[in-house]
């Protein structure tokens, strides 16, 4: 990649900001992934990252704020512009989300289908190198519901990225996989980051794999940005949250006992409170 | 009141997705190509098969037992005026007219609507529904408009299918009870049918058609918590679909046969 004088982010997200009916889930996230980088978005299950992700992927509208990928608001753009867009970015889902009516050439090779007229022998050798990339050679036949945890996740990323797109988009990894594997799955998004130079952002709650991989950390609690800054600058923030996170400690509810009695009868008016 | 209340709009809203849907799903077959994502046609092609091939042998099953009963029950009413004869009328008039496309449709509502709902509903809570936004495939394009296309082509025709064996179903029990032969019962057809009664029933299965997979899709597509919830939408989809059917049948035979 050649270094352009003034580095444009690939993805920007400004005070985005998305409710689920009347509860506020998003309270105006800012941050952006710089050409290159592998951001992770860390934070534990409620903080809102899952939701962030839906709507990097256009797949939920958000109430206020704008999402811009390479340069364009994809809340505005016309659905051909967007279906062209997102032809540029690739998502490996966290259940995999192949088609279980193909097998896994398929899988890999729609993409290519859809969107380009390659003959077929070119798609499949395409698919293939891809396949070998995430070490699936030789899995071309066998259908999604007889492979393994892990080789869901490299088939969902080897579809992901058959299309050698600009930025990837990884939605807990190594979530639900023995060390081993999910040390495999981190070397890989290292790997396809360094050969491919694709911006990478990976939402996952799993420390370890974020530490390894990320070149910065986006620490989301309850639907806020705690802190966005490289490895080092997380792990020596000073805020509690974000200590407590760290270092799997429990966070104390202080509890206010008309709260609680409120609770308790049903009676609790405010659920959110700022 | 607010539980009607609440019922009344999700119902509208179902049926206004269904418009949607199936507006979008002929935009995306006639315009398809033009944004460089056409309908493709080995996809109508499969549908078609799990629609129509596979549906063969039950629908001949059920055709020939339907026409035989309704020369039954025909023989049976007209002896009454000793009018056994006349039977090949009300049996040729009510197989093409009514009894065809819709036991047709039923059928292909249990089987392929069903089929349709599990589907689409497996795939949503499965993120596949997802995985094909985000990698700029329309799901409409490539999910609904195959099957909406192959089922308005397969239903039909599995209907003159119907037709034919169900009469041949009614013409093998008359010529075994009032002794006339195949080929004088099959002139007697020829005389009475009308193009327009064939016809009838061909209109009313392309409706059934439709019906049966805007509701396989809305509900498919209506699916929220995991397989339990793909049950319960793949069940309702079916009472949708063959209630939708049944109505429909009766304001379409009311509208052209008083006009």
């Amino acid at each position: 990649m050649t270094e352009a004088p003034v580095i444009e982010p690939v993805i920007e997200v400004q005070d985005l900001v998305t409710h689920f009916g009347d509860r506020i889930i998003l309270k105006g996230i800012t941050l952006a992934v710089r050409p290159g980088e592998i951001l992770v978005i860390m934070g534990g299950s409620g903080s809102g990252k899952s939701t962030l992700l839906n709507h990097l992927l256009g797949l939920l509208v958000p109430t206020s704020g704008r999402v811009h990928i390479l340069g364009q608001d994809i809340n505005r753009i016309s659905g051909q512009a967007l279906s062209e867009l997102r032809q540029k970015t690739g998502v490996a889902f966290q259940g995999g989300a192949l088609f279980s009516s193909m097998s896994v050439l398929d899988n890999i090779m729609l993409p290519l289908i859809e969107h380009t007229h390659l003959d077929r022998m070119t798609m499949e050798i395409m698919a293939r190198m891809k396949m070998e990339v995430v070490s699936l050679a030789g899995f071309d036949a066998l259908m999604p519901a007889e492979l393994s945890g892990g080789m869901i996740k490299r088939a969902a990323l080897a579809r992901a990225i058959v299309m050698d797109p600009r930025i990837l988009f990884c939605d807990e990894p190594s979530a639900g996989l023995d060390p081993v594997v999910a040390a495999q799955i981190d070397d890989l998004i290292l790997l396809l980051r360094d050969a491919m130079q694709m911006s990478v952002v990976v939402v996952t709650h799993e420390l370890e794999s974020a530490f390894k991989i990320a070149d910065r950390i986006c620490v989301l609690d309850q639907g806020e940005v705690l802190a966005l800054g490289t490895v080092e600058e997380i792990r020596a923030n000073p805020n509690t949250r974000i200590q407590n996170l760290l270092n799997r400690r429990i966070e104390e509810a202080e509890l206010d006992p008309e709260e609680y009695l409120r609770r308790l009868t049903g009676q609790s008016s405010t659920k959110e409170g700022p | 009141m607010d539980k009607v209340g609440r019922a009344t709009a999700e119902g509208v809203a179902e049926v206004g997705l269904a418009g949607t849907l199936l507006f979008q799903a002929l935009g995306w077959t006639l315009w398809g190509w033009r944004r460089r994502q056409p309908v493709r046609l080995s996809a109508v092609f499969v549908q078609g098969m799990e629609v129509g091939i596979k549906a063969l042998p039950i629908v001949t099953i059920l055709s020939v037992t339907i026409g035989a009963m309704l020369a039954i029950q025909g023989i049976y009413s007209l002896s009454a005026f000793g009018a056994e004869s006349q039977v090949t009328l009300g049996v040729a008039l009510s197989v093409t007219r009514e009894f065809a496309p819709l036991i047709t449709g039923i059928l292909v509502a249990g089987r392929s609507g069903s089929a349709l709902a599990a589907r689409l509903g497996t795939m949503k809570i499965n993120q596949e529904i997802d995985a094909l936004v985000v990698m700029g495939i329309n799901p409409v394009r490539f999910l609904v408009a195959p099957a909406l296309l192959g089922t308005l082509v397969m239903l039909p025709a599995l209907t003159i299918w119907a037709d034919f064996i169900a009469l041949l179903g009614a013409g093998m029990y008359v010529s075994v009870e009032l002794g006339m032969s195949l080929s004088a019962y099959t002139d007697e057809l020829i005389s009475l049918l009308k193009v327009n009664d064939v016809l009838h029933g061909l209109g009313k299965s392309a409706l059934f058609a439709v019906l049966i997979v805007l509701v396989g899709v809305v509900n498919g597509a209506s699916v929220t918590g995991g397989a339990e919830g793909v049950g319960r939408m793949t069940t309702r989809s079916v009472v949708h679909a063959i209630s939708a059917i049944v109505i429909t049948d009766m304001i379409f035979a009311f509208v052209l046969t008083r006009s």
